[in-house]
């Protein structure tokens, strides 16, 4: 009895821990068009809540200060209001309802993360609500039909076939062997459904396939058969945490692949919690400060960078540059529109067809940005050991060539 | 279903290895949660948290320029007045109630110390590197990483240095005796809220340890400390309370175990292979006590 009393107590407390969110809004009231936001500013998104605050308050400001939005004459001036999910899907989307049906928020900003936006996404359909979305990049969230969803960035199942394709091409063309290990979450899952159509498409050949767990922290069976299967290539995502594992076991078990493509390097600051044992990893990020879009209101990705850098004192993620390009897009829609209507509205947002120093924005019919590729950086250190991301893939942007295969760890 | 894991001997044998290494981490993290229910019956749910406390001090010890291997010294140190004042504030107020009462104010104090985590050092994932090197055994077909040796030397000298404290000091006496009958202890002049205090601080001491180790090993986030504290809890059922041995063994078999799971079932069942074998044990348990008692009849 007595034991069955502390499972009971242990089983409700865990299932308690485990049962565990982020959204943004507007209406006009004066001259202020008044945006909502639910954004992690506490929980496990936290740090990322925090880059898409300080992106959505930098274009916020810099709209405002070079005249704000015409809109019938009139100008206009962006105030967000915003409000914590504490990284809780359940509350964002309370948090959604209490925007639109109480304080009557009109147009909506998207919170951080694919899984907080998914739990958006429902209640601002219902109410035909406008939200234009940053930092939700899950392909399951252009595919359910939704109308009133924007997404500035590229789907998450884009992420890493560019690597694949490259890795073919300096195959001589010829198929490659994939090792890939994927954190069981939707983004995750995305980018791993993007390297299986590149695997179909280029003839590749999958040879180990790891689904990682969300308390990951230990891939040391993963990294024991891609030394025993010696694949071509090894994929790994598994946000922050999946990056931090993977290089460091790499490099405690030696582990020799010719490619190393992963994601969330930048906001893991690889290079700088593993200075030298990240070197030649291959990374997919949604910008680079070094690309040369352009646009009117920070002008081009190296200004955006230096006057961010200027107001919050760190170098900004590519998190941040795309949640202020998504305030760009809002106000280019209003001024298309002319009007408050959340319909014109809506559609002058799907008529969308721009560039921001983020890059090109042309939505698809699902609410995906068609018209941004994904960039590659490698990181690249010194003989002093000082590391730096740079572009090695599209060509067009690429500011180092890259380096391939990875050199040995017994000749490094 | 993948059996790659018994093709190559040498592969089995990397796991084996690992398993044993990373079991006796988590053998010590569950020493002290035994100490802890064995002396005052209490479960806590936030011995993970405290373990992830541990970690960032050696971590912030490492951003400081510090070698985060003293972590494994100054970490206990901190995390022991830790322990004592969690036990001050929560612990005492909860000792001699019921079991569900006590599991319900660690868990509180779980989800505390994991917002306050988060709030004092960022939700980022971090790590401590320890430049420790890997040795490689059989012509480079086994690789263990130094990191992962020293996390276990660690735990056994502390492991070795409480059990000697345990049988030698006053303290330790006075614990045993604590455990065996509070009531008798108390009688013969122990003076048991004493003995409660320091048995919470040893406890929250070796989750210092351990955090400090886990931070050189793997990685550090606010929001890890749960399959940390079932880990121990499983190891403990199986071990049963006071029984030393028994949790280095049980440590070490759930450290193998989930390095099997690992390779055959895959890296996505891992944590839940540990659940399953939980419920298995206790089924079996029970199967074994209905049995027990109808010889009994």
């Amino acid at each position: 009895m007595r034991l069955n009393k502390i499972i009971l107590s242990f089983v409700s407390a865990l299932v308690i821990l485990f049962s565990t969110s982020v959204a943004s809004f507007a209406k006009v009231v004066g001259d202020k068009i008044i945006l909502g936001a639910a954004i992690s500013l506490t929980g496990k998104y936290s740090s990322n809540g925090v880059h898409t605050q300080n992106g959505y308050n930098m274009a916020v400001d810099r709209i405002n200060s070079m005249g704000g939005v015409k809109v019938g004459g009139k100008t206009y001036k962006f105030d967000i209001i915003y409000y914590d999910d504490e990284s809780n899907p359940k509350r964002a989307a309370q948090l959604a309802e209490r925007l639109i049906s109480q304080d009557g928020v009109e147009f909506m900003l998207g919170p951080y993360s694919s899984g907080l936006t998914k739990a958006i996404a429902p209640v601002t359909e219902k109410y035909g609500v406008p939200m234009v979305e940053a930092n939700g990049a899950s392909r399951s969230l252009f595919t359910k039909g939704y109308k009133y969803l924007f997404a500035v960035l590229a789907p998450a199942n884009l992420y890493l076939d560019v690597a694949i394709e490259t890795a073919v091409e300096l195959n001589g063309g010829k198929p490659v062997r994939i090792a890939q290990a994927f954190e069981q979450d939707a983004f995750s899952q995305d980018v791993r459904l993007g390297i299986l159509d590149a695997a179909e498409r280029t003839g590749s050949k999958i040879i180990i396939d790891d689904k990682l767990p969300k308390e990951l922290n230990d891939m040391a069976a993963t990294l024991v058969k891609v030394k025993q299967m010696k694949p071509d290539v090894l994929v790994v995502s598994g946000h922050t945490k999946g990056a931090l594992t993977a290089i460091r076991q790499i490099a405690e078990m030696k582990v020799d692949v010719p490619m190393l493509a992963m994601t969330h390097c930048d906001a893991a600051k690889l290079s700088k919690q593993h200075g030298k044992n990240s070197q030649y990893a291959l990374c997919a990020s949604q910008w680079h400060k070094s690309l040369t879009y352009k646009d009117d209101f920070f002008k081009d990705g190296m200004t955006y960078a230096a006057d961010f850098e200027k107001e919050f004192g760190y170098d900004p993620p590519y998190q941040s540059a795309e949640s202020s390009a998504a305030l760009l897009v809002f106000k280019d829609a209003f001024e298309r529109a002319n009007s408050f209507d959340q319909k014109k509205v809506r559609d002058a947002l799907a008529a969308t067809n721009m560039q921001t120093f983020y890059g090109n924005i042309k939505f698809a019919p699902g609410g995906q940005n068609v018209d941004k590729p994904m960039v590659l950086f490698q990181v690249m250190c010194d003989a002093s050991g000082s590391c730096e991301n740079k572009v090695v893939a599209p060509l067009k942007w690429a500011s180092a060539k890259l380096i391939h295969p990875i050199p040995k760890w017994s000749e490094r | 279903m993948d059996f790659l894991v018994f093709q190559y001997p040498m592969i089995t044998l990397q796991a084996c290895l690992d398993g044993i290494l990373l079991g006796v981490l988590f053998a010590l993290i569950a020493y002290g949660m035994a100490l802890q229910w064995g002396v005052m019956n209490i479960i806590n749910i936030a011995q993970g948290d405290l373990v992830i406390l541990g970690g960032y001090i050696a971590y912030f010890m490492y951003l400081y320029g510090i070698h985060p291997a003293w972590g494994v010294i100054v970490a206990p140190v901190i995390m022991y007045f830790v322990g004592i004042a969690i036990y001050k504030l929560v612990i005492n107020k909860v000792v001699d109630r019921d079991l569900f009462i006590s599991i319900l104010a660690t868990f509180g104090i779980s989800i505390l110390f994991m917002q306050l985590m988060n709030f004092a050092f960022g939700a980022d994932v971090v790590l401590a590197n320890s430049g420790y090197g890997t040795t490689m055994l059989f012509d480079n077909n086994v690789v263990l990483p130094n990191s992962k040796i020293f996390s276990a030397f660690i735990s056994i000298v502390f492991a070795v240095c409480l059990v000697i404290y345990m049988k030698k000091s006053k303290l330790g006496r006075a614990i045993r005796a604590t455990a065996q009958n509070a009531r008798a202890a108390k009688i013969l002049g122990v003076d048991t809220e004493k003995v409660y205090a320091a048995t919470f601080g040893i406890n929250a001491a070796l989750c210092g340890v351990a955090g400090a180790l886990i931070s050189i090993t793997f990685t550090i986030h606010p929001y890890m400390g749960l399959p940390y504290t079932i880990r121990s809890f499983m190891i403990v059922i199986v071990a049963g309370l006071g029984n030393l041995p028994g949790v280095a063994m049980s440590g070490m078999g759930l450290g193998v175990f989930e390095e099997f799971a690992d390779y055959i079932l895959g890296t996505e069942f891992r944590i839940g292979s540990v659940f399953l074998l939980l419920v298995l044990i206790l089924v079996y348990r029970r199967f074994k006590l209905s049995r027990k008692r109808e010889y009994l009849k």
